[in-house]
């Protein structure tokens, strides 16, 4: 019978979906009935083109989205990011080269490239020995006799400016289930760091230390210890308090458990080698770029799906702020690199503050950073509140993604698996955002980290990329 | 003036400390605040900033340090208690009690995936989008918002018939689900009668009059207006809903109402409805009404609607019988029904005083339905009555805002609404208007509509009564008299309660009938009595 599934509604508590008015929800709830309100936007922000878009995809299209996104999931979910050592970047990046520098976010030139990558981009040259005195390494960064590429171009990610030059060491992370790799810097600490775009003597002598100590060290200690299961820990940090991006703090120390029994093996000056622990205990961040180069080889593996709308990329270079698409690989959608919203270091206040920068964003990429806020109390006062409400940004990143990760897990939320894999249908549909955490750089070069928040990455970005999928995949 | 507070081995998280930060920088006199652990780099800070680095000397990062600049003594005391405070401040809860939110229908669909009814109530160029999806995920649909086009309409309604999903709406302001008041509805008590009607005051007035005999409903299901009166659309809905209510065993009567349908929907209609087997009542507005058969009585007014469901309801077994039971001589009061004489009685008192200018009624409405019903019987009864309601041109005002003759204004008509809420829910509007008839020399009768439930304003006789005051002095200062008739529609559960409501008006001299059809058959006869002369 026709009515049967009414009639069903007629005999049942009455449990609805309110979308528009709060008060008629809040009217059921009065009267004793279940609502749900729904605080309803319009649709891509009311853009007539992205709806359009939305319309075409759902009557009909030449691949099926659902079966490609299944397949990026399914490669994503069975990633496994595992450190294999640690090389030189000349020799293991793809493409790397002596007048190459790799930076972070879509492509940019030097001219529109802002104050802190434009100083991490001088110091990588004076630490290559390309020039001598800043004004010749500016000089040269202008000439166009140096080439810039993005780090997402060489298999490699990096934090804040991102900056990777040819002798840097490397960390290498292999996905083991599909073969592929992802390289990532070696964490230089807080304070004067080229990431932040410092470039002064003690910035580079930092970076030639951690070239000639600390990454044969913490290789050869690598070495004895056998290839590192990043998922499992990875798994394990967000349980400790961490979520992968701006808390790093268990995961460092879980470095350090992991490498300590080996290093002390080491035919090294004890000196050295209790530097390089002092170092690692020093620096809550070590472990960003760890997570970063797994995040980065996780994601990988669900790149050019035909007619996946996962987003398999995001990024900034401080001054736009980029996509990929699984099913539009090899383009960029950016738009406009955002304010962070956050809270900043004694001394600093959003006067001093440059626009969203790094490929940090890849951890919220693969399902992790802040979308696993709810996993990190401790650093919850950055989106403005309580542990209720980093929980809520977790909840909400659970509306636009495709699956819950089967190994990264939220003990608070009944050990509910992190929202994992970004459908760009439903960022547009929704106009949530994803939610990124990251670290505020000093708009001047060389001043280093002023504090830390919440960023919201340009809207357009989302939607020129539903219209170019629409453009190559609707009916 | 510049202070350092030490507190040794206490560790906060740099968050925090950064937290505490902002909240002293926000302070009134206060120049410079650091909240900070005792790094070797904050210490250098606080140096470079001024502070006196002696006393930080010995400090070490397990140390917390408050270094606070501030024009005076009292600030720094302040902003220091104000730093501890803010560093052991639990954040408040934001939580609301109830309501769970989300941002799209799909996350709501997880959150509660036994969901079964999506109420959408967003902007019409979105809302058929939104209830194709709810449709779409298996939910039925009541779809408050308007400016819907007939095409999505009838798409949607094609959709839910094929799904078996009931589609309320477009434009549904109101309905009742298994007892639950949906958009604009009362709160009324559960019983064996099933409506099925267009939408908003008509069903509001039939389902709180089966409140007030006692009868009470099991569902109310609002169809939108376009359902039987379009026959493409074809009253897809109503059929639906009628075959739904057949099936329900909880009920035992059928009540449609609606506007005039097309003749061919309500062919179909009247069909489905002596298929249901069970007894049913028809009210067309504005229709005669037609023949009754043994199970299908078709009512003339909203109030006669209630009655004979009543009726049905409480074991009549025919129409026959309940028309009987209903007759005036039938001994049968308790349906709390002023007797034509009596109405006549309360008329002649009322018009007693009325000065010689004083000719028209003037009605004034908030809610359509209900605007149409005293409409019919006025324009038949007094020869002509003015309205934005008339579908004849020739009895449209040129202004509504101004009265000419007798005339009955919908209020809550788009031409009013444009940019401003429904009087239902600001009753402000229509507190003027009665001001503006109180001033018209010609008026001789208002006739008010107060509609109660959820959605309405919290106080709609509270709202008028001021005007009504204001109005009956200016005809007394003529020498004459206003009579105000009313009828409330509404529950004594309602959140503005009928009986209160009720005294709100009376002691303001309203007379107040127990129905819109009397109020209105009230009014007239007063109306008539001015244009015969009588004061």
């Amino acid at each position: 019978m026709n009515a049967a599934k009414i009639v069903d509604l007629f005999s049942s508590e009455l449990r609805a979906i309110n979308l528009g008015l709060e008060s008629f929800a809040q009217t059921l709830i009065q009267e004793g009935a279940k609502a749900v309100q729904v605080d309803w936007r319009p649709p891509a922000g009311g853009d007539a083109k992205a709806i359009a878009a939305l319309d075409a995809l759902a009557a009909g299209t030449t691949v099926d989205i659902e079966k490609a996104n299944d397949e990026a999931i399914r490669r994503i979910q069975s990633a496994k990011p595992t450190v294999i050592g640690i090389g030189t970047a000349i020799d293991v990046v793809p493409g790397m080269a002596r007048d190459l520098i790799l930076h972070a976010g879509p492509p940019i030139t030097w001219e529109r490239m802002c104050g802190p990558m434009r100083g991490a981009v001088i110091g990588g040259i004076l630490y290559e020995g390309l020039a001598k005195t800043p004004e010749e390494a500016q000089a040269l960064a202008a000439s166009g006799k140096i080439r810039f590429d993005p780090c997402h171009h060489h298999d490699a990610v990096g934090p804040m400016a991102g900056i990777m030059t040819a002798s840097m060491p490397v960390w290498i992370i292999e996905n083991k289930t599909f073969g592929n790799r992802a390289y990532c810097t070696l964490n230089e600490g807080l304070g004067k760091v080229l990431r932040y775009g410092a470039n002064s003597a003690e910035v580079i002598d930092k970076l030639r230390w951690m070239r000639d100590e600390l990454a044969p060290i913490l290789a050869d200690a690598l070495a004895l210890h056998g290839p590192l299961d990043m998922k499992s820990i990875i798994a394990q940090v967000l349980q400790m308090g961490d979520e992968g991006h701006n808390r790093n703090r268990a995961g460092t120390s879980l470095i350090i458990r992991e490498l300590a029994p080996h290093m002390v093996l080491l035919d090294r000056p004890k000196e050295q080698l209790s530097k390089v622990l002092a170092f690692l205990n020093g620096n809550d961040h070590f472990f960003l770029n760890l997570t970063m180069p797994s995040a980065k080889c996780t994601v990988d593996a669900a790149a050019g799906i035909e007619g996946s709308t996962i987003i398999t990329t995001m990024a900034r270079n401080g001054t736009d702020f980029g996509i990929k698409l699984s099913g539009l690989p090899g383009r960029w959608f950016t738009g406009p690199a955002g304010i962070v919203d956050g809270l900043y270091l004694p001394g600093y206040g959003p006067e001093h503050a440059a626009r969203d920068i790094g490929d940090s964003v890849i951890t919220e990429t693969s399902g992790i950073g802040g979308f696993a806020m709810a996993a990190a109390p401790a650093i919850v006062k950055f989106v403005g509140g309580s542990p209720k409400d980093a929980i809520n940004v977790t909840l909400r990143m659970y509306e636009i993604t495709s699956a819950e990760n089967d190994a990264y897990q939220i003990p608070v939320l009944d050990f509910r698996g992190t929202p994992t894999g970004i459908d760009v249908r439903k960022v547009v549909e929704t106009g949530i955002l994803p939610a990124i955490n990251t670290g505020i750089a000093h708009k001047d070069p060389g001043v280093g980290m002023v504090g830390a928040g919440l960023v919201k990455p340009p809207e357009n970005a989302f939607r020129d990329a539903l219209v170019a999928f629409a453009e190559k995949y609707a009916k | 003036m510049k202070r350092i507070t030490v507190r040794k081995d206490s560790y906060y998280d740099s968050v925090f400390l950064m937290l505490a930060t902002r909240e002293l920088k926000k302070m009134q006199g206060v120049l410079e605040a650091v909240v900070a652990m005792a790094t070797p780099m904050n210490v250098d800070l606080l140096g470079d900033m001024g502070f006196d680095k002696s006393e930080l000397a010995a400090l070490t990062p397990n140390d917390l340090v408050v270094a606070i600049d501030a024009n005076d003594e009292k600030i720094l005391d302040a902003s220091l208690t104000e730093a501890f405070a803010a560093l052991k401040r639990k954040a408040a809860t934001s939580d609301e009690a109830g309501l769970v939110r989300t941002g799209s229908l799909s996350a709501a669909l997880k959150i509660d995936p036994k969901a079964m009814l999506a109420i959408i109530s967003v902007p019409g160029a979105y809302a058929a989008r939104e209830a194709r999806k709810a449709l779409e995920a298996g939910l039925h649909v009541m779809l408050f918002s308007d400016n819907v086009s007939l095409d999505d309409e009838i798409a949607l309604k094609k959709l839910a018939v094929s799904k078996g999903l009931l589609m309320m709406g477009p434009d549904c302001g109101t309905a009742i689900i298994n007892g639950k008041p949906l958009c604009f509805a009362n709160v009324v008590r559960r019983g064996p009668v099933g409506v099925v009607a267009a939408s908003g005051t008509g069903l509001q007035e039939v389902t709180s009059l089966l409140d007030h005999y006692g009868t009470g409903i099991t569902q109310a299901i609002g169809t939108g207006g376009r359902d039987l009166k379009n026959a493409a659309v074809g009253g897809r809905t109503s059929l639906l809903a009628i075959e739904a209510l057949a099936t329900d065993p909880a009920t035992k009567v059928i009540v449609v109402v609606s506007k005039p349908p097309a003749p061919e929907v309500a062919a179909k209609v009247v069909a489905a409805l002596k298929a249901s087997g069970k007894p049913a009542v028809a009210h067309f507005l504005g229709l005669p009404p037609g023949k009754d058969e043994p199970l299908l009585a078709y009512a003339s007014d909203l109030e006669e609607t209630a009655l004979l469901a009543a009726r049905f309801a409480e074991g009549d077994t025919n129409s026959f019988d309940a028309r009987a039971n209903l007759a005036d001589d039938s001994g049968n009061d308790r349906y709390n029904r002023p007797a034509p004489a009596q109405i006549r009685t309360i008329a002649d008192h009322e018009a007693r005083r009325l000065g010689p200018g004083q000719k028209y009624l003037r009605g004034l409405y908030t809610g359509g339905t209900l605007t149409d019903e005293s409409l019919f019987i006025a324009h038949r009864e007094l020869g002509g009555v003015f309205s934005n309601n008339q579908t004849d041109p020739a009895w449209v005002p040129a202004d509504p805002r101004v009265s000419t003759g007798h005339t009955i204004v919908d209020l809550g008509d788009d031409t009013f609404t444009a940019g401003k809420p429904h009087p239902m829910i600001d009753p402000a509007a229509r507190a003027e208007r009665i001001a503006q008839e109180g001033a018209d020399p010609e008026t001789a009768v208002i006739l008010l509509d107060v509609v109660l439930g959820h959605g309405s304003h919290a106080d709609p006789a509270g709202a008028c009564v001021e005007s009504v005051r204001k109005a009956r002095a200016l005809a007394e200062s003529r020498g004459g008299y206003l009579p105000v008739i009313a009828s409330v529609t509404g529950t004594y559960a309602d959140p503005q309660g009928y009986a209160a409501q009720v005294a709100t008006l009376e002691a303001e001299g309203v007379v107040v009938m127990p129905s819109n059809v009397r109020a209105a058959i009230l009014a007239i006869e007063i109306a008539k009595r001015a244009q015969g002369g009588r004061a």
